[in-house]
Parts: structure tokens; C-alpha cells; sequence
């Protein structure tokens, strides 16, 4: 059987992905231009993530 | 980590919140898809109205001479709101209904803010989008309608908090992303519900209480409107009502001066449950992404057109204003839209999928798919 993650393991790329989005959901709200920019980068990574995963044959 | 037995609550939790919300959310989840477009769908309809191509000019028309324009089409209405759109200035909006302070409009008027020629008429409550907006936004139900899909969204933010205190225990032998499709289907969609869940989990829930917040706008106007404005225009309140409405270019011109890095956002007329019995209340935005989804009221005499007071909104009307754009995607260009669509298709994804897997164990007890959870150390199992 294998051996139980640790808790960093399991939570580092999800807690990662929520703070990219927060990043994502209130930069265009603070700034223009720039912000928008980094808003579609921001929130295009978990929909990135979602298709990379999902997809993906192993 | 949790022991067997601190899941069990969870996944109760998990359970029954998303089997009362789910159907609700999947039909906010394909409703709200078109009305992320909505602008650019009225367009392409013709519903609204591009200003005509004029060569430059600092040129405004009088106020005064749209209004009457407005109030000749349409004589025995009453106007309602001035409103501007910071993305149209060359527009002015003008807001009629049978009497100022009716709920429903009975027309709005596009004016060209340069000739001050009349442009369009909005079409209300008609074509195939206001049906998918009212399913939205009440479900055909008024208030109630709206209050208990906030209810509803209450239950989806519960699901969602309690999904996440379950995603460690099923991810405890599973790297990041790992999609089981060779065992059963059962499980790959499981696994799938997992990843998709776990991505769009901040976007999910800020769209969720935000989405929460707006179906509280009536309550939290109305508490505005009975607290805020109604201290507001107290000291006025033994003058006799605005018979004769003076100067609106007047009165938005001082207002414009006491609010000199803003600008109006909308002017409520004297009357209507915005404004005072005999002020008109001008709502000024900033000029900043933050501050323009922001508003300030102005006070202003209906008669003399001086401004009599201002002050800032009230942190909850404050949070409600914030939480528009963060629930309709619609502050960073057509860029955001489109990602606001995509995650909007995989939250139908995490709900689809949830339902899925409900209906594919809802025959077997919490505890042996307790049991059937990556447990690993029997010193654990134990200890429970």
C-alpha cells in the first residue's frame, strides 16, 4: 500500500491555485490596464490546471 | 488530520447542503452563462444603441431640454433617474415610470449627451434574455423568488467549505490531479469532482457570496433608504413637497462641484425612494477601476439646485456595490468575460458531477464508503 501524503504534499498546489486566483479576482478591480492583464493570467490558471489535469492520459 | 469519525459530520454536510442547492445552482450556473455576455448579446440584438459618429467635441447638450424631450414622449409619465454609463459618455439614459417612485419603468430613453437628440428606446421585459435574467435573478418569483436563491447560495458556500475539509482525507494517497479512469467511472468522475472542485474553489465561492449579497440588494437599500437618507432629508421634512422642479443641469452642475473627481453615476428625481420629497439625490462614482464601482450621494435642493448635504454610503451598502463586478465578471474587458464563462462551464462540471456521484452510491451507507476512503494507518482507525 502506499505511503499517506503529508499535509503540504495534498495542500500545496491547491492553496497555490486559490491565492493565483485571488490575485486574479481583485486585480483588474484595483487596476486598469495592467490589472486586466493580470486578472485574465491569474484566473486562466486553474481553468489551465482543470484542463491539464483533467485530460491528460496517464 | 481527520479521524473516521470527524468525517462523518463533513460528509453529512457535503451531502445534503449540495442535494438541496444543486438543481438551483445548476439552472444560476446556465442562466448566468449568456448574462455574462449580456452587453454584447443586446448589442448584437439591437437592444441598445451605439452614438452616432460626431468629429470631436467638448460640446454638452442642456440637461434641462433631454428632460423635456423625454417628458414630451411620453406626457402623463413621470422621469425617474438620470444615468450615465462611464463607458458610453457621449449617452445620457433617462429613466421614466407612471409615477416617480414606481418600482417597474415604464420606458428608457437613450439621448445623444452631445446634440442632446433623442437616440432609442430600450426595449423592457421583452426577448429571450429577460427570461433567462429573471430565472436568474428571481425565478419569475419577486423578492421571495430572489431571497430564496440567496438561501440557496448560502447552502452552495456550505457545500463548498465542507467539500474542502473532505478533499484531505480523499487525497491521501493521491498526488495533486490524479484521475482514476482505468478502475470504474464511478471513480474517475469522483476524481474529476475532486480536481475540478478544488481549482475553481476561490473563484467558485466569491462568485457564490457575492452572488449572495446581491440577492440581499433590496433589504439593503431599503435599510439605507430608511436610515442614511431618511436622516438625510429630515431637517426638510416640514417643507412643503417640490412643485416645481427647478434647473436638473443646475443641480448636477453643483453637484459636479462639490464632487470634483467624480462624476454622476445616476441622479434620482425628488419623490422617488432614492431621493427626498424635494432633493434630488445625484450618486457620484470616482474616476479610479475601485472607486468608479463605488458611489457617493448628493443631497440637492430640487428648487434652488444648491447641494445641501453629502456624505459616503454605508459599509454595507459599500459591500454590495463591490460585490457586483466580483459576481458578474465584468470589470476587465471581454478577456475576463470569456474566463469568467470557462470557469462558469466547470462549476456546471463540479455539479454535474456531484449529482453523478449521489446517484451512483446513494444505496450505500456513509460507512462503508467511510471505510472506502484512503485511511492507510490502522493505528487511525483505532483511535476513532
Amino acid at each position: 500500500m502506499k505511503t499517506s501524503l503529508t499535509g503540504i504534499q495534498i495542500w500545496a498546489l491547491p492553496v497555490l491555485l486559490g491565492l493565483v486566483s485571488a490575485c486574479g479576482l481583485t486585480a483588474a478591480l484595483l487596476f486598469d490596464g495592467i490589472g486586466d492583464a493580470v486578472s485574465w493570467l491569474a484566473l486562466a490558471t486553474p481553468v489551465v490546471a482543470a484542463l491539464w489535469y483533467g485530460v491528460r492520459r496517464t | 488530520m481527520l479521524t473516521r469519525s470527524s468525517i462523518k459530520p463533513w460528509y453529512l454536510v457535503h451531502k445534503w447542503t449540495s442535494l438541496i442547492c444543486t438543481a438551483f445552482m445548476l439552472l444560476l450556473c446556465l442562466t448566468g452563462l449568456p448574462l455574462i455576455f449580456a452587453d454584447e448579446i443586446d448589442r448584437a440584438l439591437g437592444y441598445s444603441v451605439t452614438p452616432p459618429d460626431l468629429p470631436e467635441t467638448a460640446e454638452r447638450a442642456d440637461l434641462d431640454a433631454i428632460i423635456s424631450a423625454a417628458k414630451a414622449r411620453r406626457p402623463g409619465d413621470a422621469v425617474q433617474f438620470i444615468v450615465a454609463d462611464p463607458d458610453e459618455p457621449d449617452l445620457w439614459f433617462v429613466r421614466m415610470a407612471e409615477s416617480v417612485a414606481a418600482a417597474k419603468p415604464s420606458a428608457f430613453y437613450a439621448f445623444d449627451a452631445r446634440t442632446g437628440d433623442y437616440l432609442h428606446q430600450y426595449p423592457l421585459d421583452q426577448g429571450i434574455m429577460n427570461v433567462v435574467l429573471r430565472l436568474h435573478v428571481d425565478m419569475f418569483a419577486g423578492l421571495w423568488g430572489t431571497l430564496f436563491l440567496g438561501l440557496m447560495g448560502l447552502l452552495l458556500v456550505a457545500s463548498l467549505v465542507s467539500g474542502v475539509v473532505l478533499y484531505g482525507p480523499f487525497m491521501r494517497k493521491l498526488a495533486f490531479g490524479t484521475v482514476r479512469r482505468k478502475q470504474s467511472i464511478r471513480l474517475k468522475w469522483l476524481d474529476l469532482h475532486n480536481l475540478l472542485g478544488i481549482v475553481t474553489l476561490v473563484w467558485f465561492l466569491v462568485v457564490s457570496a457575492t452572488g449572495v449579497i446581491n440577492t440581499l440588494a433590496t433589504p439593503i437599500f431599503g435599510q439605507w433608504q430608511s436610515g442614511e437618507l431618511a436622516d438625510m432629508i429630515a431637517p426638510y421634512r416640514t417643507m412643503p413637497t417640490a412643485q416645481e422642479l427647478g434647473s436638473v443641469q443646475k443641480a448636477l452642475d453643483a453637484a459636479r462641484r462639490v464632487a470634483p473627481d467624480m462624476s454622476l453615476s445616476f441622479m434620482a428625481f425628488p419623490g422617488n425612494g432614492f431621493a427626498g420629497p424635494r432633493h434630488f439625490v445625484a450618486f457620484m462614482q470616482g474616476n479610479s477601476p475601485l472607486t468608479s464601482k463605488l458611489l457617493k450621494p448628493v443631497l440637492i435642493d430640487a428648487q434652488t439646485g444648491v447641494v445641501v448635504e453629502t456624505r459616503e454610503l454605508p459599509w454595507y451598502v459599500t459591500a454590495l456595490l463591490i460585490s457586483k463586478p466580483l459576481h458578474f465578471g465584468d470589470y476587465g474587458g471581454l478577456p475576463l468575460k470569456i474566463i469568467w464563462a470557462l470557469l462558469d462551464l466547470l462549476s456546471i462540471a463540479v455539479l454535474g458531477s456531484g449529482l453523478y456521484l449521489w446517484l451512483k452510491k446513494r444505496n450505500v451507507s456513509i460507512e462503508v464508503r467511510l471505510d472506502a476512503l484512503p485511511n492507510g494507518s490502522e493505528k487511525q482507525r483505532d483511535s476513532a
